[in-house]
């Protein structure tokens, strides 16, 4: 337990302010606390949906719970199931396979609900396109609110992405 | 690439009766014909030969399967029949190698051939839903192919036993992962039986590969799986480069192995975090998750990208390191390393840790070395797979890995065999990076003649990848095969998770980490 708690002293506190990409002094994670708070009742619930994605994504998506990002912070969660999401979070093009999962999860979700395609293959299919084995960008299948380019993008590019759909 | 088991299993088969003669092509190969194929898989079983991979191509006229063998430091042994034109059977492995099954299944998915003898030809990656008699890697289906929808079922095994339910998973799981299914059969809360259903992110790679060029199909490699990556586009660029017949500069080889040891060590401590968290001890999470992130930003200010995607392409690397950027990178390895033995010692000492991995999760050395496991799954059972070690692809034959195995198989000898790696890539990167020698980086790119092709192994971090490629006109990808670790690895899954509680599961799952991407392709 000594070493524990050693050891969190030690490491301390890593959070970040996060900063908008136009300007560095202006934080990001105020704006999206605002918001929370003001429309959401400080709680926002995300679904995050794989359509078919090479999983580069999801290490992103990963990454903006980790210490330095912290999403949970502003109110934002992961939740394990559809019915109780504000937000479907969607990666990878959609694989024909896939295809009737993500639409059963969509309709799911209760209304009103948002959509954030994150990746360019959930945005314009990225290197995998069109195929007889994928249906290519997620609009394609249900609804897309906001897209968020990059292969991956980075966390601070999804956090952007969630709050632009929310807003 | 160690081809050195070629002329071994050819004088094996030649022994038994058979007829296997030596391709001096590229790749070197065995050929024989589909009369002795059953024989010839006979006496690799036999000889006690690890089994690779199964696979088919079509030629001008008929099909043809190829297989691929390994036996450690011999290295390598591929294996090819052609079937007679309207042939469309060939004699299955499954009656020697097990985990050649689901490997069959998906050439008589996407080929339409029938391996004769297979136990179980259920649809495998072509899900219900796909039209009766589509064959989508035959040369006369173009990838554009737009496929009806129709009705279907697919038959899960049952049981009707006194007490037992089946509990259906996925393919949308509760956290941030891939989509699979999974039918457990259960008593109460011990599972009899966990049927694997894959196959929803197929996305057609293998076909998308097809009339590419080397650097846009490279492209597509490194997203074959996300998180290998860098392991992944090296395997496709030694296959490209065998078939192009082209070196790569020594600094470049030595760039691709830090980038693979930095990725390895990246997600073993994702990974280690993870594992911990599904025990519900979030303090090792949180530790795991901030040195990742170090990780992945460093990367992005050397690399230019977080996960090192397309760093390695074919004929070289496209990022260089200079003094400044070898210092930061050298710095960052040992402090991690440092950190991660720290937290080593501090888990070791946790008791109820330890007490809910040690014996969960369990494959034994028979089963896990018959099914060839690779990885630390297989390393973590006594299995002492490396391909570093085995293929000796440059740099690793200069500078090989010490490869470490360990008793158990369980939840707990995973966890440790990725603590030990860890500290093994970051020896690695230590010699790597202080050897590095000057020069270039990138070496012209020849366009390979028609029909010459390669066959490379790389060690992931997950394990063995092994690749298959020939090219065909203008130097555009014929056919390219790609075995994911996890093609086997998942097959391991479903044993040692029998006899343990359905809330284990996550644990076991985490502490394989199969991909479901690289295995659905």
């Amino acid at each position: 337990m000594r070493r524990i708690l050693q050891k969190i002293i030690h490491k301390g506190l890593v959070t970040e302010p996060l900063k908008t990409e136009e300007n560095q002094i202006k934080v990001l994670g105020e704006r999206l606390n605002e918001v929370m708070r003001r429309r959401f009742q400080g709680s926002l619930a995300i679904r995050q949906v794989d359509a078919g994605s090479c999983n580069g994504c999801e290490l992103e998506i990963h990454a903006m719970n980790n210490a330095y990002y912290d999403l949970e912070r502003f109110g934002v969660h992961f939740v394990a199931s559809p019915r109780h999401a504000d937000l479907l979070l969607v990666t990878g093009p959609v694989a024909r396979n896939m295809e009737t999962a993500l639409k059963m999860t969509y309709d799911a979700v209760p209304n009103p609900k948002r959509v954030v395609a994150v990746g360019d293959c959930a945005v314009c299919g990225g290197e995998f396109g069109i195929s007889y084995a994928s249906l290519g960008q997620v609009s394609n299948v249900i609804p897309v609110n906001v897209t968020v380019a990059g292969c991956p993008p980075s966390p601070t590019d999804i956090i952007r992405g969630i709050l632009k759909a929310v807003q | 690439m160690n081809f050195d088991l070629n002329e071994h299993l050819a004088r094996l088969i030649n022994d038994a009766g058979g007829k296997a003669e030596e391709v001096a092509g590229r790749p070197p190969c065995l050929r024989v014909s589909s009369t002795d194929w059953d024989l010839s898989v006979r006496v690799a079983v036999k000889a006690d030969l690890r089994f690779l991979a199964v696979w088919a191509s079509q030629e001008k006229t008929g099909f043809s399967i190829h297989a691929a063998f390994s036996q450690k430091e011999k290295g390598y042994a591929l294996m090819t029949m052609q079937l007679d034109a309207g042939q469309d059977e060939f004699p299955s492995m499954v009656p020697y190698y097990v985990s050649s099954a689901r490997m069959e299944r998906v050439i008589h998915d996407m080929f339409g051939l029938i391996p004769v003898g297979h136990p179980d030809l259920r649809n495998w990656i072509k899900h219900e839903h796909w039209p009766d008699k589509t064959y989508p890697l035959r040369k006369d289906f173009p990838v554009a192919t737009v496929m009806p929808r129709q009705e279907g079922f697919y038959p899960f095994i049952e049981m009707d036993g006194e007490g037992t339910h089946e509990i259906p998973v996925g393919p949308v799981h509760a956290g941030i992962i891939e989509p699979g299914h999974f039918r457990f059969i259960a008593v109460g809360e011990r599972i009899l039986n966990l049927e694997e259903r894959l196959g929803y992110v197929h996305k057609g790679i293998e076909k998308s590969m097809e009339e590419r060029d080397v650097f846009s199909a490279s492209r597509l490699a490194a997203r074959i799986s996300g998180d290998a990556t860098v392991a992944h586009s090296w395997a496709f660029c030694l296959a490209a480069e065998q078939a192009a017949g082209i070196g790569v500069p020594p600094r470049a080889t030595i760039l691709r192995a830090v980038l693979c040891e930095r990725e390895r060590i990246a997600n073993h401590i994702g990974d280690i975090g993870a594992i911990c968290n599904d025990v519900a001890w979030s303090f090792m999470h949180v530790q795991c998750q901030i040195l990742r992130e170090n990780l992945a930003r460093l990367h992005g200010s050397l690399f230019g990208h977080r996960l090192m995607m397309d760093c390695v392409t074919p004929g070289g690397v496209t990022c260089n390191l200079d003094a400044e950027g070898i210092k930061s990178l050298l710095e960052q390895t040992q402090e991690v390393a440092r950190e991660m033995n720290k937290l080593f010692q501090i888990y070791e000492d946790q008791t109820s840790i330890r007490e809910r991995v040690i014996g969960s999760g369990t494959v034994d050395f028979e089963n896990a070395r018959d099914m060839g496991l690779l990885g630390y799954v297989g390393r973590s059972t006594e299995c002492d797979i490396d391909a570093r070690r085995d293929a000796a692809y440059a740099p690793y034959d200069k500078i090989p890995p010490a490869v470490k195995t360990c008793r158990g198989g369980d939840v707990s000898a995973r966890l440790w065999i990725r603590f030990e790696e860890i500290q093994e890539s970051a020896n690695l990167i230590d010699k790597l990076l202080t050897e590095i020698p000057q020069g270039p980086i990138q070496e012209a790119w020849q366009i390979p003649k028609e029909g010459d092709g390669g066959f490379s192994a790389v060690e992931s971090w997950r394990g063995e990848i092994a690749t298959w490629i020939r090219f065909g006109a203008n130097g555009k990808i014929d056919r390219s095969y790609v075995r994911d670790p996890s093609m086997i690895n998942w097959m391991g899954l479903e044993l040692a998770v029998r006899e343990t509680v359905v809330p284990d599961f996550p644990l076991s799952n985490k502490s394989f980490n199969c991909s479901y991407s690289g295995h659905d392709l």
